[in-house]
């Protein structure tokens, strides 16, 4: 009885068609956005704002990105580290020439750098897939890395070969810098991550996405009637890139503040996948649910055994962490492919027919 | 014009007049050549009998080199603890036959390559929980491996052979003419080709998968060691290993998944390659170009021919 679409009669094609189908999803998605605009900014401590809500919404971010590529258009990448990199120095760059502009209007273009440079690092998916594609991402991962190192003109010779963010705004709002308040940020994250979101289920229930999934399936095919290859797999490449690339300009503007090269290094491509996996290849509300496991495993890991009178060593911690993720990514493939998102269907498709299990 | 110099002449310039430096630099690439082919021979082998491309290999180099510093530090003398690693290895290529590969059998490629990803987290976290994350000093004279260096005097100059690098080429060859004496010659070489080949087909004149996987995980353990062993003996023991892994895949694709003697030309050509692009044109651009020099090689004959050098051609059929 809990969540049943009996006696929701759809009278045109569009209700038919719409993403929320069923008036309790549309409630839940309202009650969410409700508790995420309203109740956490009320409620949350500064601390959980910048250290949990908004880390977190911008992994999704990233992890929605990669998952048009992996879990839509069926490329692995193992760049995304890298892509992240390029939009956060593409911002860099675009703010300290243009100061004046608004901060939103940059953040969101720098996702077209580096759409353009993971278009480029793209073009070998039409000849080489699977493992051998994995590996050619790992050269604009390894490249790319390099050249945030090597090319001083990306962090404006600075001394310390990192990026500082000073402070900047939009519509008179300080956003960005050490002056800049957590809620306004906050708020700014969760707006983008929010506003793309839609954006990505739109565009995924249309014919890019159909065509995406076709060439995942099988290419070949998809190819015979009418997909055609490259320039699919350009386009998802170009899409996942500019979220990538939106995501790391969040991550260094809006959250850490500084950067260093090291901080868009593989084991940020790996963070990344691991959220696409366990929240479930190819699909947006897994990508929610794997960033969020991923990236509060580790707070749990440190503050469950503090509770409980056993502290633990910051390094302990991260092992402790790495042994976790490692099993837990086994695990999870071997029970359920899927991810996260998966199991939130199952429980769906249990209430909905519950009390009676057929 | 300046730059053209620079690039197209300068460095065959500098190759000629200082041809005892060119030859130092052609063997330091050989050296690490012969190693990036030694953790690529482990991929290798597991990919020809299981069609799994194992991303954990580096990480395993990394974890017994690790195990059998830190069983040598405990006070086991460095010849018993090498054996014990070897037991660990064989306890590693049973756990992972059990607890991955078994339940993930008839899975998509892709997924196996995730779970062997997973793997390697795992045994990183598993090593650095066990034997901390600092740096070690490998064992090079207990475990009986020669130290010290030769100058010879040739060509107008001396080119300097460290014996560790002399004995890790030697090793290597042997390892290979093993390994190759395995494959042809035995009758579990003959059942890995076989299962190769053609899982169902060898399933059904009575070879066990399962115990085929634990063979090659285990060969491939053994290679990982004595590459850790080599390894580390060049440098320290750390987790820093872990960019060897990152090495050798450009080394696969270039030699091509399934083949052998692929695995081994392709190591020296990117070995050879890296080190003389980082040494003549490496400056022009501000150094450090071996990170990513191996992969841009990779994908530029990836390009040309998509199933590497000796790689078997894949016919897609829909």
């Amino acid at each position: 009885m809990l969540y049943r679409e009996a006696g929701q009669y759809k009278t045109s094609y569009a209700a038919d068609m719409a993403v929320f189908p069923i008036r309790q999803d549309r409630i839940g998605i309202a009650v969410m956005l409700a508790v995420a605009f309203v109740a956490i900014p009320l409620v949350a401590s500064p601390f959980f704002l910048a250290s949990i809500m908004i880390p977190f919404l911008i992994f999704t971010l990233a992890t929605i990105g990669l998952n048009i590529l992996t879990g839509y258009c069926g490329q692995l990448s193992l760049g995304t580290g890298a892509f992240m990199g390029v939009g956060a120095y593409a911002c860099y760059k675009l703010t300290s020439i243009f100061p004046e502009t608004n901060i939103l209007v940059w953040i969101l273009a720098s996702g077209i750098f580096s759409a353009a440079i993971g278009v480029v690092f793209g073009l070998p998916s039409l000849r080489i897939k699977g493992f051998y594609l994995a590996v050619a991402t790992l050269a604009a991962q390894f490249f790319l890395e390099w050249a945030f190192i090597r090319i001083p003109w990306l962090y404006n010779y600075n001394a310390s070969g990192a990026i500082e963010v000073s402070t900047r705004t939009a519509f008179g709002v300080v956003l960005t810098g050490p002056t800049a308040g957590t809620v306004e940020r906050y708020f700014a994250v969760l707006a983008i991550v929010v506003l793309m979101t839609w954006v990505a289920s739109n565009l995924l229930r249309g014919w890019v996405g159909r065509s995406f999934m076709m060439i995942r399936d099988m290419d070949i095919a998809a190819e015979l009637i009418g997909v055609r290859p490259l320039r699919t797999k350009l386009l998802a490449f170009a899409v996942s890139s500019f979220y990538c690339g939106v995501a790391g300009a969040m991550m260094v503007f809006f959250w850490l503040g500084a950067a260093e090269p090291s901080a868009f290094s593989i084991n940020l491509s790996f963070q990344i996948l691991f959220m696409v996996i366990l929240g479930g290849l190819g699909s947006l509300i897994g990508s929610y649910m794997g960033a969020a496991f991923i990236w509060i495993l580790p707070v749990l890991i440190r503050m469950v055994p503090e509770a409980l009178g056993l502290p633990i060593e910051a390094a302990t911690v991260e092992h402790i962490n790495f042994v976790i993720i490692g099993a837990l990514i086994i695990f999870i493939l071997i029970v359920e492919p899927h991810g996260l998102a998966r199991m939130w269907q199952i429980i769906k498709q249990k209430l909905r027919v519950w009390p009676f299990p057929y | 014009m300046e730059t053209l110099y620079l690039v197209f002449i300068d460095p065959f310039v500098q190759m000629v007049t200082a041809p005892d430096f060119f030859l130092q630099v052609l063997w330091e690439g050989f050296v690490s050549g012969v190693l990036y082919a030694l953790i690529a021979l482990g991929f290798v082998l597991i990919f020809k009998a299981s069609g799994v491309l194992n991303f954990a290999q580096g990480i395993m180099v990394v974890f017994a080199a690790l195990s059998l510093v830190g069983l040598t530090a405990l006070g086991v003398p460095a010849l018993i603890s090498f054996v014990i690693c070897i037991g660990i290895m064989f306890v590693l290529a049973v756990g992972v036959e059990r607890m991955v590969l078994r339940p993930l059998v008839n899975q998509p490629d892709i997924i196996l390559f995730m779970a062997t990803i997973g793997l390697t987290y795992f045994l990183i976290g598993l090593g650095e929980l066990i034997f901390g994350g600092e740096p070690k000093t490998m064992v090079t004279e207990q475990l009986l491996l020669p130290t010290g260096s030769t100058a010879f005097d040739i060509l107008g100059g001396f080119l300097i052979l460290q014996h560790i690098d002399i004995a890790a080429a030697v090793i290597a060859i042997i390892m290979v003419a093993a390994l190759g004496f395995f494959f042809s010659k035995t009758r579990i070489g003959r059942a890995l080709r076989a299962v190769a080949d053609d899982h169902q087909a060898a399933l059904s004149v009575g070879i066990s998968l399962n115990q085929i996987w634990v063979i090659v995980w285990f060969a491939a353990g053994i290679v990982a060691l004595v590459t850790g062993v080599m390894w580390g003996a060049r440098s320290d023991v750390s987790f820093a290993l872990q960019i060897v892994a990152f090495k050798a895949l450009p080394v696969i694709i270039l030699g091509g998944l399934t083949s052998i003697p692929g695995a081994i030309v392709g190591g020296l050509v990117i070995g050879i390659g890296e080190k003389i692009g980082e040494i003549y044109w490496g400056p022009l651009v501000g150094g450090g170009i071996e990170g990513w020099l191996a992969y841009i090689i990779a994908l530029a004959f990836l390009l040309v021919r998509p199933q590497g050098l000796f790689g078997e051609r894949i016919i897609e059929r829909i």
